[in-house]
């Protein structure tokens, strides 16, 4: 299967604020160490790590909103590592992204049919307020929902209206930054499943960020682990659970808390 | 006895809907019991409502809270804070912001000891000292003089676990204690809240979402939905058979790595039609009683 | 879609427009009115001197003259009169070098907070360079260059305060920057300038309106000490603080020259201030 973003020794370097010295510029901290991997078209790969990882980071290197120091990017053969904000544009919609905070993915001031339609109206589409009406369909919301404000929604509805916005410019890719970890289990539920329908019927690539395991054994099937910046697993899922490779991914494991009150955990 | 009895407590916005409809819990000393709530801006007022600190918007409207055998509602105000501080504490959720970002962390454990329980200041230090070690952290004399900044997620969260025993209270109200951490931190602080609850023997009123910890830490379980308490019962008997669909339904929507069939049922909406039908005719029974 | 948050009231919780906006809002219209209409709606002509009418008491104390119905002054012209034309002037000023403040110290707190980078850095030293210099002295050395009038307090005024707005915009703007709906913004594919004025413009409208009606006050209190030290307009139009500057001088003979103005004073600055918190909480969609 053709792979639609290759990644090589992927690095990226950010200022560390903290240790701003008075005069000159701030240390730089490298995030991510040399990373490398790849995402077949149509598939969907979890990424997993503890906070400190550099997933997030990963994620953000991913659509372009960080640029890398070194090494390269490529999306469906295009090197975008290094390219400027204005070439990137119209590409932009090809590779979308969802973010974790329900609260400040939207702006309040918008109403749902605005927030959905502003990216159709960026790069050009036609019968705007259709395509938002179907994307409200396709994650299942009310099409009446179009005229509420954020603070009208609750957190499972807000992050359904972040699909709809990421959906509705029919992209290629999408990047999912722990999109259900605010989220009760029930919101999760559906928000999952969700995502699992939309990347069957639309032909999604997806990339799944998120510390939770038990999320991405059911949604992934090629799982990335990252620890301090570098890839310690990067395997098939089942593969991965079967049989765990890394100390770190076992460490991983052993921290959940199965919902099961007989099996010791401590 | 419990320690902790909460009768038919009803708490609302003022002069609107209510937030918790008639919660009766009780938690007896050592015992540590877990509340379940699906979501909703009042899963942390019941433990509000007992410390004091429900927001200047909400008030209570109905029902009793039992602390070691008084009931602290029927208090004037200045008794009710003095029988709280004296008798509980708090193990707030955000590690971030629970700690005030201007003062070390010394003062923040010794200054509640020393100016509202009247302890000198060298055994309020003492006492910080052995808490921190306690909790496992390295260097309690560094660490009292650090900044929060200075400091790692896991590392403010056992101070505050630190900060919650350091009184000896009889009951702490544990507020979604590890929401905000890594998941492999999370286990270490669970580990942590639970042996030093069983070694002070401690009761503990439990809040959370995820039913993975429940289980693990808690023996007994109150779930929720707007408000109102729809099963109440052990934790060895909730996860072998719940007896409310709701919670059924809680259980079949929770992953577990393990089996990647399981989880992700989000609760169907016969079900929560249903619930929604007993809570409103709960309302309705309210109003007319 | 059933959930339990529709069951629990949150959304319901709203903040009513208070009292206290439709009060401030009340005075200020009523003031406007008689600014705009001054001419036709003032009694008598506030520049008629009588000296026979000298210090006559308002309308309800004993021996007051008809038709005067806060009192004259010392040189016998209406106080009422005085005071419905003194509002011209403090309306212009607030409206005008409020409105002038806004939009430049709004502007380039804007652009130094999203933008950041070498324009942060310009706006933010030229904002440190410019609020060293005291102020007071500044717009008096402003207006003893260009002279009394009404568009050198003005000038005085914005120059001054433009900084205030500039910090706490930029302030303002740099906290929505790291909102994730920005970072949408982007991803979707805007480009800076227009995220600027979508995203951050809107977020920052209500923080710029009180601080606007802030600034609206200060105008007029700066207005009137002006006139007060007789740096203000040139002309013997009235202005409230130069009333109070009279009325000073005959306060045991005649209490009403100095209270009438300086109560009107009062009360129209107490109101920018309450209407811009009033407006602040009536436009706010967002309700934690």
């Amino acid at each position: 299967m053709a792979d639609l973003y290759q990644i090589e020794n992927l690095r990226l370097s950010l200022a560390d604020m903290a240790a701003k010295p008075l005069f000159g510029p701030a240390p730089r901290l490298e995030i991510l160490k040399g990373l490398t991997f790849s995402i077949p078209k149509g598939s969907v790969v979890g990424i997993v790590g503890g906070s400190g990882s550099g997933k997030s980071t990963l994620g953000r290197a991913l659509v372009r909103l960080l640029e890398p120091s070194s090494g390269a990017i490529r999306f469906d053969g295009t090197d975008i590592t290094h390219l400027s904000e204005a070439e990137l544009r119209p590409m932009r919609r090809r590779f979308q992204m969802i973010f974790q905070d329900p609260m400040s993915s939207l702006n309040p001031r918008h109403r749902v049919s605005a927030i959905i339609a502003e990216p159709l109206r960026l790069h050009g589409f036609d019968a705007i307020s259709d395509r938002v009406s179907r994307a409200l369909d396709h994650v299942g919301l009310p099409r009446h929902f179009a005229s509420r404000y954020p603070h009208e929604l609750s957190g499972g509805q807000r992050q359904r209206v972040g699909i709809a916005r990421a959906i509705a410019l029919e992209p290629d890719f999408i990047l999912a930054d722990e999109i259900v970890s605010g989220l009760d289990v029930s919101s999760q539920a559906q928000v999952l499943n969700l995502l699992e329908r939309l990347v069957r019927e639309l032909g999604l690539t997806l990339a799944f960020i998120s510390h939770d395991l038990a999320v991405i054994r059911r949604l992934c099937d090629q799982t990335i682990v990252l620890y301090r910046g570098e890839i310690v697993e990067d395997r098939p899922t089942a593969d991965l659970f079967d049989r765990p490779g890394a100390a770190y991914t076992r460490e991983l494991l052993e921290a959940i808390p199965l919902p099961d009150p007989a099996q010791p955990w401590f | 006895m419990s320690f902790l009895a909460i009768k038919n407590l009803s708490i609302g916005l003022k002069k609107g809907p209510p937030l918790l409809r008639r919660v009766s819990l009780e938690v007896s000393s050592g015992e540590e019991r877990g509340r379940v709530w699906e979501s909703g801006a009042g899963k942390s007022m019941i433990g509000k409502a007992v410390l004091g600190i429900l927001p200047p918007s909400v008030e209570v409207t109905g029902g009793e809270i039992w602390l070691d055998g008084t009931d602290l509602l029927r208090l004037p105000l200045a008794e009710r804070r003095r029988r709280i501080g004296a008798l509980a504490a708090l193990i707030p959720q955000d590690p971030l912001t629970a700690l005030n970002p201007s003062h070390r962390i010394g003062p923040q454990i010794t200054d509640r000891l020393v100016d509202i329980l009247g302890w000198r200041r060298a055994d309020a230090e003492a006492r910080a000292r052995d808490l921190l070690t306690e909790v496992q952290i390295a260097e309690p004399e560094r660490v009292m003089r650090a900044y929060p900044h200075e400091l790692s997620g896991g590392m403010r969260q056992r101070i505050l676990i630190a900060s919650a025993f350091a009184a000896e209270p009889k009951l702490i109200v544990a507020d979604e204690p590890t929401t905000a951490l890594d998941v492999t931190v999370q286990k270490q602080i669970l580990k942590l809240i639970s042996q030093m609850q069983a070694r002070h023997g401690t009761a503990l009123l439990f809040v959370t979402h995820d039913l993975g910890v429940v289980s693990k830490v808690c023996q007994r379980l109150s779930v929720l939905y707007a408000g109102m308490v729809v099963e109440d019962s052990t934790v060895g008997d909730f996860f072998a058979a719940p007896r409310h669909p709701y919670s059924a339904a809680l259980l079949a929507a929770t992953p577990k790595y393990t089996d990647p069939q399981a989880g992700l049922n989000p609760v169907p909406d016969s079900v929560i039609a249903a619930v929604r039908a007993e809570v409103a005719a709960f309302d309705r029974s309210a109003a007319h009683g | 879609m059933a959930d339990a948050e529709t069951l629990d009231g949150r959304s319901q919780v709203r903040r009513r427009a208070g009292l206290r906006l439709w009060l401030s809002a009340a005075w200020l219209g009523t003031l406007c009115i008689l600014a705009l209409f001054a001419p036709w709606i003032a009694p008598k002509d506030p520049l008629a001197q009588d000296l026979f009418l000298g210090r006559m008491p308002p309308a309800w104390v004993a021996g007051a003259e008809p038709g005067y119905w806060l009192g004259t002054d010392s040189l016998g012209r209406d106080v009422l009169s005085r005071i419905i034309h003194g509002a011209r002037v403090a309306l212009s000023v607030a409206l005008i070098a409020g409105a002038i403040t806004c939009v430049i110290g709004a502007t380039l707190g804007l652009l130094a907070g999203f933008l950041r980078g070498w324009v942060d850095l310009l706006i933010s030293r030229l904002i440190d360079i410019w609020m060293a210099f005291p102020p007071v002295l500044f717009s008096i050395l402003l207006i003893a260059v260009l002279g009394p009038g009404l568009w050198s307090i003005i000038l005085a005024i914005v120059v001054i305060d433009w900084t205030r707005f500039a910090r706490v915009v930029r302030a303002e703007a740099m906290a929505q920057g790291a909102m994730d709906y920005v970072a949408s913004a982007r991803v979707a594919g805007r480009g800076r300038i227009g995220t600027m004025l979508r995203e951050i413009l809107p977020n920052v409208l209500p923080t710029v309106t009180v601080l606007l009606t802030l600034e609206m006050g200060i105008a007029v209190i700066v207005e009137a000490i002006l006139s007060f030290v007789n740096l203000s307009i040139s002309t013997d139009a009235p202005t409230w603080g130069g009333m109070i500057a009279e009325g000073r001088a005959s306060i045991h003979q005649a209490w009403w020259v100095l209270v009438f103005p300086l109560g009107t004073l009062f009360l129209t600055v107490l109101s920018f201030s309450q209407l811009g918190e009033g407006l602040k909480d009536r436009f706010d969609p967002v309700l934690r």
